[in-house]
């Protein structure tokens, strides 16, 4: 994956800045306390959210498992239906694929809906380099594009943004990208999302060309899903004449009942609504609306050796609903940014290190940026044990051992000793000896104490002992630490 | 190799340790969660949808046939529109009364002759009450997606109860996935500053709803 930052410093450095921030901790602060709470109501209302949460597990499991035959069965019905099927080995070729059909639509310029899988790719900067220009258009990846920043929330890019610093990244940058923000812009949120809506309304109707990802793709039918708030994915997938999706992998389901388990669980738990405002569902193309030309773009890009780990793939489970970011006591203080790639938080913490290997330090670092609180695992709506993946891969880092990098077995050399093992030391000291971030982790995991994973594997089990894994923190991380850093560098 | 054989031989390397007889799907996925959340009669799961949209922000009116012409026709007014949308298989009775005029929707319209219409009327396809949605699916009496979207006002028409479903699995029964299809729980909104739930961006900033029965 090419979306690690250039020069990103490792966890524990970025985090250190972050937490220095206040005003970054300040709105980090707000906003994943408001939308913890009003998640809490929107799942309250399903009495049969575990079983809702259990069929998405078991989908997700079931998919990986045969995701061969159903990445073929996508195939055959999206061409049926008058679509073009791609494969991307790794970004490059992605990034390669989506230039070349811009280039033939004869086209100089696109619109984009959000999708993390492009953001991965680092598209935009690789059609710059071709000449073609990317526009964003949800007003939050707008706001990260126009400040030339970098997101920090799966969901809510601009998360680390208040008000003010948007009406003033708006007053200064608009003009240089279309049309320039309205005059005596206050930083009210509607004035604010009216700018945006004039600003990329004239984009709307004149792009001949619009990308996107796609939550969700129905292998039976080959219908692409986007789920979305502002309007925006429906401008980009209606209007222009070409619809280029870059879609992960991972991202197919069997068949389009399953849907009916996502649409019910991904809503309440990014947003924490009943359902979100827009979403769009197509099938090929369809004479007279919307696109003429549809391509898929289906990316690897690590996926595959991610499957490959037994333990770790079920991280493909992962919907993108961002609630484990906003209930992560770690994420809460460090920031979206620390984590040094498009997926933040706790899902990052399992995900970049194995899309990407542990060879950089920081992503050797991320399994460490947790005090394995247990949080993320409870809110998951596809209930991924994440903290029993960050355990596997912390000992696949101080370890090595054999594991699948672009297709072919290697065997990983133990960090010990190397830079990549001070990095994740680090992040590990910080995440642990942190205090706010480790209180709020206890206060959390005696909270949800039941809902924990039963036992841990490799190093895991170990502390876990019994069964019954009792309160998670802080004993059983500790312990862990002293067993495997024999209480070097100074972990009290 | 393509890259499409290289992909799919890197699955099946990383699923070597998957047994070839393994439960097949229908047995593999658990089904224990509800068809519809709650027991309710056919008046009060069409009082719920009503609920749900108006937290969601969309204005609702209930009507029957005979009073729906003059209510279009004075939402319309009450909005000051001069153009109105119309999708080429609407019930022409719906806008029977005079009013706005109707700028039937053409192929050739490009998106900024929409964008210079006020409103835009359609039917729909089902709604679904626990949510708080309408499902378009571009049938005759709804259009193509772009006319229900570059308008600012869209007042969509749901025959009531007959196209009123509880739950999510239950819309999904019913819907086509051939179709182009469209959910909308309320006008377009964003929360992306400061997690500020904030009505219309790009999408309608208005929707009224006309439960008909
Ligand atoms: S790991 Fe689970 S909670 Fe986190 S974003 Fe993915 S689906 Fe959501």
């Amino acid at each position: 994956m090419t979306g690690t930052y250039l020069g990103m410093p490792a966890f524990p450095k970025a985090a250190h800045d972050a937490v220095h921030d206040p005003v970054l901790r300040g709105n980090l602060r707000h906003a994943t306390h408001t939308i913890r709470a009003k998640r809490a109501r929107a799942v309250g209302e399903l009495s049969d959210w575990a079983a809702l949460r259990e069929a998405g597990r078991r989908i997700k499991d079931h998919t990986l498992r045969h995701l061969d035959r159903y990445l073929v069965q996508l195939e055959e019905s999206v061409t049926a239906a008058g679509g073009t099927v791609h494969w991307a080995a790794d970004a490059e070729e992605a990034n390669r694929i989506v230039a070349r059909l811009v280039r033939e639509s004869g086209e100089s310029e696109v619109v984009k809906v959000k999708s993390m899988a492009t953001q991965e790719t680092g598209l935009n900067e690789a059609l710059e380099a071709e000449g073609i220009r990317a526009y964003e258009t949800d007003l939050a990846e707008l706001i990260v594009q126009l400040g030339k920043d970098r997101p920090s929330h799966i969901l809510v890019p601009a998360i680390h943004r208040n008000r003010g610093e948007i009406r003033d990244i708006f007053r200064t940058e608009m003009g240089e990208w279309g049309r320039p923000a309205p005059e005596g812009l206050t930083d009210t949120p509607a004035e604010l999302a009216e700018a945006a809506r004039l600003h990329l309304r004239e984009k709307f109707l004149r792009a001949k060309v619009g990308v996107s990802g796609a939550n969700f793709m129905v292998a039976e039918t080959g219908t692409l899903v986007v789920v979305e708030s502002e309007g925006n994915g429906r401008m980009c997938l209606t209007l222009p004449e070409t619809l280029i999706s870059v879609v992960g992998i991972e991202k197919v389901v069997p068949t389009w009942r399953d849907l009916e388990v996502f649409l019910q669980t991904l809503p309440r738990s990014s947003t924490a609504e009943r359902m979100n405002p827009y979403t769009s569902m197509w099938t090929g193309t369809t004479d007279g609306d919307g696109p003429r030309a549809f391509h898929l773009v289906l990316l690897d890009n690590g996926r595959t050796d991610t499957l490959a780990d037994r333990v770790g793939r079920q991280a493909l489970r992962c919907i993108r609903c961002s609630a484990c970011l906003n209930v992560c006591p770690v994420y809460e203080r460090a920031g979206g940014h620390a984590y040094g790639s498009v997926y933040p938080g706790p899902i990052g913490a399992i995900l970049s290190p194995q899309l990407r290997g542990t060879a950089s330090e920081i992503d050797a670092s991320l399994p460490y940026a947790s005090s394995l609180c247990g949080a993320c695992y409870e809110v998951c709506p596809v209930a991924i044990d994440i903290p029993e993946v960050l355990v596997h891969l912390r000992e696949r880092v101080v370890e090595g051992g054999p594991a699948v990098r672009q297709g072919n077995t290697v065997v990983l050399q133990p960090a010990k000793g190397h830079a990549a093992e001070r990095a994740a030391m680090r992040a590990a000291r910080w995440a642990f000896t942190h205090p706010g971030a480790l209180r709020t982790g206890q206060r959390l995991a005696s909270r949800t104490r039941r809902l924990h994973p039963c036992a841990l594997p490799g190093p895991g089990r170990a502390w876990s002992g019994t069964r019954d894994l009792p309160a998670v923190p802080p004993e059983p991380f500790r312990d862990w630490w002293q067993r495997t850093r024999g209480g070097k560098d100074g972990a009290k | 190799m393509s890259s499409r054989e290289r992909i799919l031989g890197r699955v099946r390397r990383a699923l070597a340790d998957v047994p070839a007889d393994e439960v097949p799907y229908e047995e593999a996925v658990s089904r224990d969660y509800l068809r519809e959340h709650g027991r309710r009669t056919t008046g009060e799961t069409v009082e719920l949808l009503a609920e749900n949209l108006v937290d969601y922000r969309a204005v609702v009116h209930r009507c029957d046939a005979e009073e729906l012409p003059l209510l279009v026709l004075r939402l319309l007014a009450e909005r000051g529109s001069q153009e109105v949308l119309v999708p080429p298989g609407l019930p022409p009775e719906w806008l029977a009364g005079a009013g706005p005029v109707r700028v039937h929707d053409r192929a050739a319209d490009t998106a900024g002759r929409l964008d210079r219409v006020d409103s835009v009327v359609t039917g729909c396809a089902v709604a679904i009450a626990e949510t708080g949605t309408i499902v378009l699916d571009g049938s005759p009496d709804q259009g193509r997606r772009r006319i229900s979207l570059v308008p600012d006002h869209h007042i969509c028409v749901v025959r009531v109860p007959d196209q009123v479903v509880s739950s999510v699995p239950q819309a999904l029964e019913r819907l086509d996935p051939t179709r182009p299809l469209t959910w909308i729980s309320g006008p377009s909104a964003t929360s992306d500053i400061e997690l500020d739930r904030v009505e219309g961006v790009h999408g309608p900033r208005t929707l009224e709803v006309i439960l008909l029965g």
